[in-house]
C-alpha cells in the first residue's frame, strides 16, 4: 500500500543513489558496449560490419552453434542426473545426508576450469587413469579433449543446480497429494511422472535455465579442454586480450550477440515457466521411506557414485598439492613435500590477501545494497524503485565476460581511471551477484508480514529505526547464509575477473587460471586446495547458520 | 488522557477504486467503539486510515482537536493490536513490551517499571524472559496488548484482534479486552465481522457496508431496532417477509399475503397499500396450538423440522405461501412438535421492525 506522496525521506534517498549507481557502472558500460559494436574501430563511422563478419566468417559463427550444443546438452545431462539424485535424496531414507548434500554442493562450487584442468590430468593424453587402464587392461579410453571433454566436465560440475531446485520444489511439495495420487491407483514410477515430476516443473525449467547460462557464459573450460573446439566466450576473450592483435569493437559486436541470445532464453523460460506455474505449500511435507535393501542399495550407489566422480578431479589436485616437485615447481616427481604450499606461502601470500580484499568488500557491497534493494521493491513500490527492480535483474542475462568488457570501455578513461583498480573487480562482482542476493532477500522480506513494520511504527519507531531493531535483525539469519553462498561464488569467480584483473589485483582464482594454462603446477594445485579449504569453511559455517539447511543459488 | 476521535467526509480511494466515498462519524472519549461489517466494507481501510497506515485522500481526521492527516503513525501515539499480533519474533516478550517505551527516551528504571506492570495487568509476567514463538496464541495476543498500552497511547486501535483465536479463547480474550479497556478508560476503535463479537464488547458499533455507515447505534438499539433491512440481517438472525399497508381501520395494519392482518401502532409515514419488507427475529413469533380458542388473528404454519438446542428448540416452519421461517422458542418440557403438525402464529408486535420495499429505511416510529 502506498503511503503518502513523495517524501524526502531516507527511502527516497536510498532509491536515488542505488539508480544512480545502476546508471553509472551498469547501463553506462552497457550503453558502450552496444554503441562500440556498430562503430568502425578505425573511422568512427557507423557500420554494422563487425555484425557481419561474425555470421559470415565460419570460424566465428560455428562456435555459436558449438556453444549451443554444449549448453544445451549439458542441461539436459544435468537434468538426467540432478532429478533422480534429488528425487531418491527427498523420498527415501539414505545414509549420511547431511554429507551427501555438502559433497553435492562442494562439486559444483569450484570454478569449471579446475575441473577441466584436473580431469586432463586424469583421463588426459598423459593422463594418471588413460596410462593405468591402458597398461593394466589395455583399454583406451576415448579422447577427453573437445566436445566430449566440456560436456563431462559441465556436467558434473552444474547437475547439483538441479539437485538443489528440485530439493526445493520436493520440499514445497504436499505429502497428501502422494497419498491421494496412490490412493487413485498412481504410485511409484507412474506416479513420478504423472504427479511429481509436473508438479516439480517450474523449478526443473528455472533450473535448466540456469545450467544452460551457465554452460554458455563458461570460456575457462572449452579453453582448457576444447582444443580447438571454440565457443562463443573464447572468441570474446581472444578477441579482447588475444595474441594477434586485439579488436574491441569486434568483442563488443559479439558480446551485444551473447546478451540477446540470453536474453531469448530467458524470455522463453519465463513464458515456458508462466505457463506452468501453481503455488503448493506444503502442510504436510514428504514422508521419508524405507526403501528395500536392493533399492536402498541401488540408490547409494548412484548417489555415491555420482558424488565420487563429480569430486575426483578435486581431490585428485589436493594429493597433487602435497607431491614433490621439480626445483622450478613445474614437474612432479616422485615422493611428497610441503614445496608446493611454502612456495605459494612465500611468493603469493599476495593472492590469497586479494582475494579476501576484494571479494569481501564486494560481499558486504552486495549485502547493503541487496538489502536496500529488496526493501524498496517490497515495501515501497513506486516507478523508480520498479525501474531499479528491472535493472537490477539485467545481470541475470549478462555473461560474465560482457560484464567485464563493458566496464572496460567505460572506464578506461581520464574522468574514472577505474581499469586494473580494485575497485572495478568489486564493481563487476557486485553487479553480478546482486541480483541473487535481491531475490533472496525479497523472499524473506516477503514473509515478514508487513504489520510487523507498521507495529514498530506505531510504537513511535522511525524508518530507519525501523529497518535496523526490527526488519534486518528478522531477515538476518537468511542474509547471512546468503551471504555465505555469495561468497563462494565470488572468491570462485572467473570470468569477469580474469578480463578486469591486474598484477596487483590478482586474486586465487586468476592465478591458479593462469599458471595451469601453462602446464601442470604444484602451485597451482597447492592454490586450489586452499580455494577448495576456503570453500569448505564456508559451507560448514553455511551449515551451522541457516535453520534449515535450504541452499540458494 | 483519553481523547476523542472526529472523522468528517473521509474520502479513501486506491487508484480509479473508490473504497469509502463519504465518511463521516464521532467517537467520545473514553468509547469503546466498534466499526462492523462483512469483509471488503472499509472498515480496516477506515482503521488504518486513523492509524496513519493508509493515505488520506480527503475529508479531515481528529484527535481532539488535533488534525492528524498528516502527522506521522509513528508520532500519533497510538496503540494499535493487529489481526496476526505483529509480535517482534526475534525479541522475548519484555523487548516487546519496552519496544514502544525505548522509542520515547525514558530513563530504563521508568521503562522497565511500566512494562512490569502492563506485563502483570496482562498476566504475562511470568513469561517476561521467554521468546514469543514459544507462547500460544491467546498469550501471543495478550503481548500485543500489553506492548500497544504500555505506551499509555490516546487511542486504542485494534484490527480483528481475535480472529485468529479459537472459539473458545475468543470469548475468554474478549472479556479480557473489555475489562481492561473499562479499567483504563482509552478511547477504543474495534474492527470485526463478528457482530456477536461486537455486541459484547461495544459502547457503540458502526454498521458498515460497501463504505458507508449503515447505522450508529449501542447494541441493543442496532438489535432491536435496526435503521435498515441490511443491518437487521447483519445484526442477529430475522426473517424476512412482504406485506402491505392497510389503512382500514383506525391504525395502520399489516397485511400479510394470505390475508394474516396485524394491527401496528408505532408505524410512521405510511400510505394506503404501500408496499413494506417486516424483519421478524425468530423468537418474535409465538406458536400457539392449531383450532386452539382464538382471540386474534394468526398465521397458519405447518413445522417442516426442529432443532433441539438445550435452553431453546428452534423450529423451522412452511407459511402457507411457502416461505419458510424461522423460529427460536424456549424449550419445554411437553414434546417438541412434530414434522407436519399444523399450527397457528403470533406476532410480538411491538418487537418486530418494518421498512420501506427497497429496504433502506424503517417505518417504526
Amino acid at each position: 500500500m502506498k503511503r503518502r506522496h513523495t517524501q524526502w525521506d531516507f527511502w527516497v534517498l536510498a532509491s536515488l543513489v542505488i539508480l544512480v549507481l545502476y546508471l553509472l557502472f551498469m547501463v553506462y558500460p552497457l550503453y558502450k558496449v552496444m554503441s562500440r559494436s556498430v562503430v568502425d574501430a578505425k573511422t568512427g563511422t557507423f557500420t554494422l560490419k563487425y555484425f557481419v563478419q561474425f555470421f559470415s566468417q565460419a570460424y566465428y559463427s560455428s562456435t555459436l552453434a558449438n556453444s549451443f550444443k554444449v549448453a544445451i546438452s549439458t542441461a539436459i545431462v544435468s537434468l538426467l542426473i540432478g532429478i533422480p539424485l534429488a528425487y531418491f535424496y527427498n523420498m527415501y531414507e539414505m545414509h549420511g545426508k547431511k554429507t551427501l548434500q555438502m559433497l553435492i554442493i562442494l562439486s559444483c562450487m569450484s570454478a569449471p576450469f579446475i575441473g577441466a584442468y584436473a580431469w586432463i590430468l586424469l583421463l588426459g593424453r598423459a593422463g594418471v587413469l588413460t596410462k593405468f587402464f591402458a597398461d593394466h587392461f589395455g583399454i583406451h579410453i576415448p579422447s577427453i579433449y573437445g566436445f566430449s571433454g566440456i560436456l563431462l566436465v559441465l556436467s558434473t560440475k552444474l547437475f547439483p543446480l538441479v539437485f538443489l531446485y528440485v530439493s526445493g520444489a520436493l520440499k514445497n511439495l504436499d505429502n497428501s497429494l502422494l497419498e491421494a495420487s496412490a490412493n487413485m491407483g498412481c504410485s511409484g514410477m507412474k506416479r513420478f511422472f504423472r504427479v511429481v515430476l509436473p508438479l516439480c516443473m517450474p523449478s526443473i525449467l528455472a533450473a535448466a535455465l540456469m545450467v544452460f547460462m551457465r554452460a554458455l557464459a563458461d570460456f575457462g573450460t572449452p579453453l582448457m579442454i576444447g582444443e580447438g573446439y571454440m565457443t562463443f566466450p573464447v572468441i570474446i576473450y581472444n578477441e579482447y586480450v588475444g595474441e594477434v592483435g586485439t579488436n574491441q569493437n569486434f568483442a563488443a559486436a559479439i558480446s551485444v550477440i551473447a546478451i540477446l541470445i540470453t536474453l531469448f532464453f530467458f524470455l522463453v523460460q519465463r513464458y515456458l515457466a508462466n505457463r506452468n506455474t501453481f503455488t503448493i505449500n506444503a502442510m504436510h511435507s514428504i514422508q521419508v521411506r524405507k526403501p528395500t535393501p536392493v533399492f536402498s542399495f541401488f540408490i547409494h550407489l548412484y548417489a555415491y557414485g555420482i558424488v565420487a566422480i563429480s569430486l575426483l578431479p578435486q581431490v585428485y589436485l589436493v594429493y597433487l598439492s602435497f607431491r614433490r616437485t621439480s626445483s622450478a615447481g613445474i614437474v612432479f616427481v616422485p615422493g611428497f613435500s610441503l614445496k608446493s604450499y611454502q612456495q605459494v606461502f612465500s611468493n603469493m601470500s599476495n593472492v590469497i590477501w586479494n582475494t579476501i580484499r576484494i571479494c569481501g568488500s564486494a560481499l558486504v557491497l552486495i549485502i547493503l545494497i541487496a538489502i536496500l534493494i529488496s526493501y524498496l521493491v517490497v515495501r515501497r513500490r513506486n516507478a523508480i524503485n520498479s525501474i531499479i527492480d528491472s535493472l537490477s535483474m539485467i545481470p541475470y542475462i549478462i555473461p560474465g565476460s560482457v560484464v567485464g568488457i563493458s566496464l572496460i570501455l567505460a572506464f578506461n578513461n581520464k574522468v574514472m581511471p577505474l581499469v586494473g583498480t580494485a575497485a572495478i573487480m568489486v564493481i563487476s562482482m557486485c553487479i553480478r551477484r546482486i541480483p541473487y542476493t535481491i531475490r533472496s532477500s525479497v523472499a524473506i522480506l516477503g514473509q515478514i508480514p508487513l504489520s510487523i513494520d507498521e507495529a514498530a511504527e506505531s510504537l513511535g519507531a522511525g524508518k530507519v529505526k525501523t529497518l535496523v531493531k526490527v526488519t534486518i535483525p528478522m531477515m538476518v539469519n537468511g542474509i547471512f547464509s546468503g551471504a555465505i553462498m555469495s561468497w563462494v561464488t565470488l572468491i570462485t569467480e572467473l570470468s569477469s575477473s580474469i578480463l578486469l584483473y591486474s598484477f596487483k589485483t590478482q586474486t586465487l582464482n586468476v592465478a591458479i587460471y593462469s599458471m595451469v594454462s601453462k602446464g601442470a603446477d604444484g602451485r597451482a594445485c597447492a592454490l586450489s586446495t586452499i580455494l577448495m579449504i576456503f570453500t569448505v569453511v564456508s559451507l560448514m559455517v553455511f551449515n551451522k547458520v541457516s535453520k534449515d539447511g535450504e541452499i540458494s543459488m | 488522557m483519553s481523547v476523542g476521535i472526529t472523522i468528517s467526509h473521509a474520502v479513501k480511494k486506491y487508484g480509479e477504486f473508490v473504497a469509502i466515498p463519504d465518511l463521516s462519524l464521532s467517537i467520545k472519549p473514553g468509547e469503546f467503539f466498534t466499526l462492523l461489517g462483512p469483509s471488503g466494507c472499509g472498515k480496516t481501510t477506515l482503521l488504518r486510515m486513523i492509524a496513519g497506515f493508509n493515505s488520506i485522500e480527503g475529508g479531515d481526521f481528529f484527535f481532539g482537536d488535533k488534525r492528524i492527516n498528516e502527522l506521522d503513525p509513528a508520532k500519533r501515539n497510538i496503540g494499535m493490536v493487529f489481526q496476526n499480533y505483529a509480535i517482534f519474533p526475534h525479541l522475548n516478550v519484555r523487548k516487546n513490551v519496552e519496544f514502544g517505551l525505548q522509542n520515547r527516551k525514558m530513563p530504563k528504571e521508568a521503562i522497565r517499571e511500566q512494562a512490569d506492570k502492563f506485563m502483570k495487568l496482562m498476566k504475562i509476567d511470568v513469561y517476561a524472559d521467554r521468546m514469543p514463538e514459544k507462547l500460544s496464541g491467546g498469550q501471543q495476543q495478550r503481548i500485543a496488548l500489553a506492548r500497544a498500552l504500555a505506551i499509555e497511547p490516546d487511542v486504542l486501535l485494534m484490527d480483528e484482534p481475535l480472529s485468529n483465536l479459537d472459539a473458545k479463547l475468543r470469548v475468554e480474550m474478549r472479556d479480557v479486552i473489555k475489562e481492561i479497556q473499562n479499567r483504563l478508560g482509552i478511547t477504543t476503535v474495534y474492527v470485526t465481522h463478528d457482530q456477536e463479537e461486537a455486541m459484547a464488547v461495544s459502547d457503540r458499533i458502526a454498521v458498515m457496508s460497501q463504505g458507508a455507515i449503515q447505522q450508529i447505534g449501542t447494541p441493543k438499539q442496532l438489535y432491536q431496532r435496526p435503521g435498515n433491512q441490511f443491518v437487521s440481517t447483519f445484526i442477529g438472525r430475522t426473517n424476512i417477509l412482504k406485506a402491505h399497508i392497510s389503512l382500514a381501520g383506525d391504525i395502520p395494519s399489516l397485511v400479510f399475503p394470505g390475508g394474516f392482518t396485524e394491527k401496528m401502532t408505532n408505524l410512521k409515514d405510511v400510505q394506503e397499500g404501500q408496499e413494506v419488507v417486516v424483519s421478524i427475529r425468530p423468537e418474535e413469533f409465538v406458536i400457539e396450538e392449531k383450532n386452539a380458542p382464538q382471540d386474534r388473528p394468526s398465521l397458519h404454519a405447518k413445522i417442516v423440522y426442529s432443532t433441539f438446542l438445550g435452553l431453546n428448540t428452534h423450529y423451522i416452519v412452511e407459511l402457507e405461501d411457502g416461505n419458510r421461517v424461522q423460529i427460536i422458542q424456549e424449550s419445554m418440557i411437553q414434546e417438541i412438535l412434530n414434522p407436519g403438525t399444523e399450527i397457528s402464529l403470533a406476532l410480538k408486535t411491538e418487537k418486530i421492525n418494518v421498512f420501506t420495499s427497497d429496504g433502506l429505511r424503517s417505518l417504526i416510529a
